[in-house]
């Protein structure tokens, strides 16, 4: 089945920081554009120094995981045995599934070689000889992007026995997932690369000690794997300078919902969120105001307007804080919109992603879902603010991975921090949002 | 069962890249769901037998995963995005006028079989929102009129 | 490995470096809740019931999935860790049907138990519950997913425990299922250990479903009637009409020699036992009819005739054919009335295996024998023919626990490539036919037999490589099937005792061991021993004969040529199982006692209804020599136990009956006399004695007044009392005691070839072992016993 391709559309912002989206919209899908463009010089570097060098390059970086958790880069790369009997791997993923999160497809559509070579650099960091690309199987079109890309590089002898000359070999294998946000987590990823159901492994063992088939396994969400060239050339420090302490670079920031200029801008870390809104996202359309903003993807703590003018988009602002900067999908919520309708669609879901392993998320988002529904339908009662509640605080911090925080996370913030938008819907009323002659549409189980 | 000239070698490279065969599950139900256009029983006995699997074990993975369909869909599957950022910017609506315009509701196929229309979960182009994927294909910054250029391209197509 | 030392709410403990967090409390006597735990199976971190805090750690953490470490902190009960498992209770019972009152699961419920314990009371879910129709699975297994929890306990019992792996789950999230092999049905091994692991009423039995409530059945654990590993069978009984009916088998307290394991046979087996066929009445054969009479009058028949005959034409002229499936008490007083009473050495049974040879090639041995709880833990273990998986479950279940908890090694010679390869370090593919004995003499060094056993998928290589391979074992445990007879285990007995090795000789009934040890042989008395060596049965039964009697082919064969007068058959089918004309017994006056009019019993002039082993007491010996005690569980009006039907037939023949069962003189034995009075062991046989309503030894019809004698007489037999009477299995060593005598027609052995799903004649009159599917792809069955 061939897929259509149509150019994701692409924006600027005189704040934004050139790093991975420096090739964005000049074709560097093709290796010798790529190459024209400093393409593989990261590689060739990298060959010439010593795994521990490239480590700790990245690690002077302070490059920070950028699928949402911030784990530190280098850090996670000195995880990783140097002796191993085992096969040593490199998962670069791409399973990006977090909603309002849509940066690493671009990545992949307008720079594929670029996580081609980190995934390289990574291998040669650590010593593993095989790397995955694993994308979100909706995202088809970019496989068949990357698959091209793969196979332009072994053409060139940048993959394969002896890459670049160097008597190396190091080889990638492509493919997609088949619907399962779950997947996104590291070790259901490498179940789901098993082939076999996308469900959570306990650790530990953790990965970089026992992870995809047994052996010791690095696994970079793609837009860190494609900091790593940019780091190579540049050095560490360089990248470092970007941003704040210990939040090196920029970071794909993917504006949507109510900004009057939704798209993807690459901003350095620790960039004011009120200039974000106003400025960068042109500010909310219709003359509204906003609401509410989600950080980083609907996992996160929902900000109220007064907490988003005044955070700084950097991990640790939000660490202190108790919450997450997250996966950099950031949404404005104008204020005509229902915080119980968005309550409901995120808990949608959850329900609809959890993997049904662990007890408390399997039934935790049903009953919330459930009983969303029928609140923002004008079946709810006062007491069922409460237990809803009740019922996230109780999933958060006792499931076996980190699904039920993220189901919870939200729903805790929208009840405390929006409790009023509730209490507007009870005693029967229709929801006060809803336009008149809203259709009522029913909210079945996808 | 026999599979198109080319999907057989793509079996034959996925049967033996990964360093366990059985890491080509995944990619091969993919496959062969598009070509068959949906995983029949035929599918799952062939494939277990090409992985030395069960079919148990391979049913318990096919329905884990909301791509994969046991059952016929339409020859074009409409998948519209109801999740956050999508619905903000009027999925719900969007959602509403494919059915009304296709005649059909969530998981239903249309009865000439061009076209089944699904609700799905976010689908990462959340940027352009409201989006939709027919098939494997992305349309962004969907509106109701963009909405049903889209779908008689595809009829039009479907007729080919 | 060395031990750790953590605090445990205070407590200090210590435990194997490695023990998970979970055993270790244990352990101190503090239980740690959970669903999805359970030991010996895969860790899954699921249910989230076992949550404690560790100190240092930032959330609560599973211990389940925690391994001790040293100086750890554990808190196991706060008021943080009861909210956490009452508010996943309470989560867990928003979709659960609540339907407790109508589940079988009432009253033996794992949620119902937390539920209470951790007060999750108020109902606080309020939406529409999942629903799904329930599903039949099989005639015995029925699913029923709202009540599931999802514990993943079915499916690894399946698929690691059994290897059989035909649970899956399927869906995702909410949606997720259990889902069987096949779609809509399970094709497997029927054992229903799904069934018995399920902490809740998700999984339930075909034969026991909306039958009764747990607390109105008596529940009584005695050992399985089938094959011959001899497993706890724990029998739900409930009052009913015409006695005391059999509704449930199962594992539930896990005591038994079984530990967690029962296979379709111990599970749903029971049914022949009330079989609308089960003969009531005694039969007596009138214008040549058998015809119902009273019991005075059948058993006066047939102890007038067996004296007439006895008297008119010698002791020699009687046969007596005892049986695999009753007890030891009963066939020791089977060969003792035979002998003492009839007067002859024509006593035989069915044999499914060389014992004979076996206790011939390992006399005078010490330890030579290994238990079944053994083949759980040997090193290694050497499987020489047979099909466990399909003749011996537990044992099977046995081998592959050692292979995947113990790491035990396997290794199997075999003409067919039986299951159990899958577990195999080295698999021996041997040519059939013959294939198994020239292989052990290739074992034990006969370099010329190679030939005989080369094949392309087992070459001389890789005969060499199993050959060093099992010599390098030590600790190992030979088990070989009835493929192996006379001189091949002698051979065999001799490669395994140069390194060491112990032995199990494998037979197929319940009682095939007890039989054989019993001393049902013409030729060897109780214990394999030499009727030229037998003086002490001599004395105590007054006189033994000294000529070995007729074999079991050979009355058959005197009986067609007239010289057999009379056949006492207990317990037993061998018209069919020896394929006899029936017309070879029409002048010989034969008397069956059994539970069904067998092929055998339609011949006869008296058939006496039997209870089966379910329905009294005694004990069994299983095939390892394990010795257990049989509880009577099940009653029938109408029908009267083997041992009490020997006992008048002889009465009535003018035996003395204390002589033939030394009743009263055991009460005093057992009060201390033959112990000394301080011994406290006799106390505590009263005690319990009183505590299971038994009375003490003062009938004739009182098993135990024979097992004293058992015990004193029979070589090997020198169990520990306190270790049976306390429920546990004593292991005896008859064919290691050195007077035994010489082995002989190994050509009458027939082996049964069972499979899972038949069981002889038992297996016939069983509908849960007729209704599976599975049975009909089973060999063709051959009803016997």
């Amino acid at each position: 089945m061939k897929t259509i391709l149509t150019p994701t559309p692409l924006v600027s912002h005189p704040d934004e920081v050139r790093i991975v989206s420096k090739r964005f919209g000049q074709g560097a899908t093709s290796i010798d554009r790529y190459i024209e463009l400093d393409g593989y010089k990261a590689a060739r570097k990298a060959l010439e120094m010593q795994p521990e060098d490239i480590i700790n390059e990245v690690k002077v970086s302070a490059l920070r995981g950028r699928g949402g958790a911030g784990f530190p880069t280098g850090m996670k790369w000195s995880f990783i045995p140097k002796q191993s009997d085992a096969d040593k791997y490199i998962l670069v993923n791409g399973d990006e599934s977090e909603p309002a999160t849509c940066k690493d497809r671009l990545i992949v559509e307008y720079d594929p070689h670029s996580v081609i070579e980190g995934t390289i650099i990574a291998g040669l960091a650590v010593g593993a000889k095989l790397g995955f690309i694993y994308l979100r199987g909706e995202y088809r079109y970019l496989l068949e992007i990357v698959e091209r890309a793969v196979a332009d590089a072994y053409a060139k002898g940048f993959l394969g026995k002896n890459i670049f000359g160097s008597n190396r070999e190091f080889n990638i294998i492509t493919q997609t997932g088949a619907g399962a946000y779950e997947v996104g987590e590291e070790s259901a990823l490498m179940e789901s690369l098993e082939g076999k159901r996308g469900l959570p492994r306990l650790k530990p063992p953790f990965p970089a000690i026992k992870g995809l088939y047994g052996g010791p396994t690095v696994i970079n969400n793609v837009e860190t794997i494609a900091s790593i060239p940019p780091i190579i050339i540049n050095g560490g420090k360089w990248f470092a300078s970007f941003g704040p302490e210990k939040n090196g670079g920029a970071r794909l920031t993917c504006l949507s919902g109510h900004f009057n200029k939704p798209g993807v801008y690459e901003l350095p870390l620790g960039y004011p969120a009120k200039k974000l809104i106003y400025d960068v996202g042109g500010g909310i359309p219709k003359g509204r105001s906003l609401k509410a903003m989600v950080p980083g993807g609907s996992s996160t703590f929902l900000l109220t307007r007064e907490e988003a003018e005044s955070a700084s988009m950097d991990y640790d602002w939000f660490a202190k804080r108790g919450e997450f900067l997250g996966s950099g999908g950031v949404v404005a919520i104008d204020d005509q919109t229902c915080m119980v309708r968005m309550a409901l669609c995120i808990m949608k879901f959850y329900q609809h992603e959890s993997c049904g392993w662990c007890i408390p998320c399997r039934e935790g988002t049903d009953w919330l879902k459930k009983t969303l529904m029928r609140f923002h339908a004008g079946g709810g009662m006062e007491k069922d603010i409460d237990q809803m509640l009740y019922l996230a605080e109780n999933m958060a911090g006792r499931t076996f991975c980190a699904l039920g925080d993220a189901a919870a996370f939200p729903t805790i913030s929208i009840v405390k921090k929006w409790r009023d938008d509730f209490e507007m819907h009870l005693d029967g009323k229709p929801c006060p949002f809803e336009k008149k002659g809203a259709r009522e549409r029913d909210l079945a189980v996808v | 069962m026999r599979f198109s000239e080319e999907l057989e070698a793509r079996f034959a490279r996925l049967a033996s890249q990964y360093p366990w065969k059985r890491s080509a599950l995944i990619p091969m139900l993919l496959y062969a769901q598009d070509e068959v256009g949906y995983i029949t029983d035929e599918v799952v006995s062939d494939i277990a037998h090409r992985l030395e699997l069960s079919e148990l074990d391979v049913r318990n993975v096919i329905s884990y995963y909301s791509l994969l369909r046991t059952k016929p869909a339409g020859k074009y599957v409409v998948q519209v995005c109801t999740n956050i950022s999508c619905l903000l910017l009027g999925a719900d609506e969007l959602f509403e006028h494919c059915k009304h315009r296709l005649g059909v509701g969530h998981t239903q196929v249309t009865p000439d079989g061009r076209f089944s229309l699904e609700e799905v979960e976010c689908i990462g182009a959340c940027s352009w929102a409201p989006a939709i994927q027919v098939n494997y294909d992305f349309h962004l910054d969907v509106t109701p009129e963009k909405m049903d250029k889209v779908l008689d391209q595809y009829a039009t197509k479907a007729q080919a | 490995m060395a031990d750790v030392n953590i605090t445990v709410d205070g407590k200090k403990v210590s435990a194997p470096a490695g023990t998970l967090l979970i055993e270790a409390c244990k352990s101190a006597g503090i239980e740690v809740p959970a669903f999805c735990y359970y030991p010996g199976l895969s860790v899954q971190g699921a249910c989230r019931m076992c949550l404690v805090r560790i100190e240092k750690m930032p959330k609560l953490q599973t211990a389940c999935t925690v391994p001790v470490a040293e100086g750890m902190v554990v808190t196991t009960n706060s008021e943080e860790i009861v909210q956490a498992r009452k508010a996943t209770v309470e989560i867990l019972l928003g979709n659960h049907p609540l339907d407790c009152p109508v589940c079988d699961a009432g009253g033996e419920c794992e949620l119902q138990d937390m539920t209470f314990r951790y007060g999750a009371a108020e109902s606080k879910y309020m939406e529409a519950k999942q629903h799904r129709e329930e599903q039949q699975w099989s005639p015995v297994v029925y699913f029923d997913r709202p009540r599931c929890i999802l514990c993943y306990r079915c499916v690894r019992v399946c698929g690691e425990g059994m290897d059989v792996w035909a649970l899956g789950v399927q869906n995702r999230g909410v949606t997720s299922i259990i889902a069987p092999n096949k779609q809509d049905h399970l094709e497997c091994e029927e054992c229903g250990m799904c069934i018995d692991i399920c902490p809740v009423g998700a999984l339930t039995s075909g034969a026991y479903r909306y039958k009764t409530r747990p607390w109105e059945m008596n529940h009584v654990g005695t050992i399985c009637t089938h094959c011959g590993d001899g497993c706890k069978t724990t029998l739900g009984v409930r009052r009913s009409k015409g006695g005391m009916e059999i509704v449930r088998g199962d594992n539930r307290d896990k005591s038994g020699i079984n530990g967690d394991f029962l296979c379709i046979k111990g599970r749903y087996g029971f049914d022949f036992s009330h079989h609308e066929d089960r003969l009531t009445q005694p039969l007596v054969r009138q214008d040549g009819k058998l015809t119902p009479v009273s019991w005075e009058q059948a058993l006066a028949h047939v102890a007038d005739r067996l004296k007439q005959v006895r008297d008119a034409q010698g002791g020699s002229a009687i046969g007596v054919i005892g049986s695999n499936r009753t007890t030891n008490e009963e066939n020791y007083l089977l060969q003792k009335f035979a002998r003492s009473v009839l007067g002859t050495n024509n006593i035989d049974h069915h044999r499914t295996a060389d014992y004979p040879a076996f206790a011939k090639a390992i006399a005078g041995k010490q330890n030579a024998t290994a238990t079944l709880r053994e083949t759980m833990t040997a090193p290694a273990v050497l499987l020489i023919g047979n099909d466990p998986t399909e003749q011996h479950p537990l044992l099977a279940w046995n081998l592959r626990t050692n292979h995947r908890v113990h790491n035990g090694r396997l290794y199997i010679v075999n003409s067919r490539e039986i299951k159990l390869r899958r577990q195999a370090r080295a698999f021996a593919h041997v040519p059939e036919a013959g294939g198994e004995s020239a292989m052990v003499r290739y074992l034990a060094g006969e370099e010329n037999y190679a030939s005989q056993i080369e094949t392309a998928g087992f070459n001389r290589d890789a005969m060499r490589s199993f050959r060093d391979a099992v010599k390098a074992e030590q600790g190992l445990v030979i088990i070989f099937g009835s493929e192996l007879r006379g001189d091949d285990v002698q051979a065999l007995v001799r490669f395994g005792a140069g390194i060491g090795a112990k032995f199990v000789c494998l037979g197929d009934y319940a009682n095939s061991r007890g039989a054989a040890d019993m001393g049902l042989y013409p030729d060897l008395l109780p214990g394999y021993t030499d009727l030229a060596r037998g003086s002490g049965f001599a004395q105590e039964y007054g006189s033994v004969p000294q000529q070995p009697g007729m074999d079991i082919v050979s009355m058959f064969a005197a009986a067609q040529s007239g010289r057999l007068g009379a056949l006492y058959v207990v317990g037993s089918n061998p018209v069919a199982r020896y394929n006899i004309d029936p017309a070879a017994l029409k002048n010989t006056f034969v008397v069956v006692q059994d539970m069904f009019l067998t092929e055998t019993a339609t011949t006869a002039e008296v058939v006496l209804p039997a209870a089966n082993a379910y329905e009294k007491s005694g004990s069994f010996t299983n095939t390892f020599g394990d010795l257990q005690l049989l509880k009577k569980a099940g009653d029938l009006a109408g029908v009267r136990s083997d041992f009490e039907l020997i006992v008048r037939i002889a009465d009535r023949m003018g035996a003395d009956i204390r002589k033939l069962v030394p009743f009263g003189k055991g009460v005093r034995a057992d009060m201390g006399q033959s112990r000394g009075a301080q011994s406290g062991e006799a106390d505590r046989h009263m005690v319990w004695l009183s505590a299971h309503n038994l009375e003490p030894k003062l009938s004739p019809f009182d098993p135990e007044a024979l097992l004293d004698e058992i015990e004193r007489l029979v070589p090997g037999y020198n169990f520990s009392r306190l270790k049976l009477f306390a429920g546990h299995e004593a292991h005896t060593f008859a064919p290691e005691h050195s007077s035994v005598g010489q082995p002989s027609a190994p050509e009458t052995i027939v082996p049964a070839n069972d499979t899972l799903f038949t069981s002889g004649t038992l297996g016939r009159y069983s509908n849960a072992m007729n209704s599976v599917i599975e049975n009909r792809r089973a060999p063709e069955e051959i009803p016997a016993d």
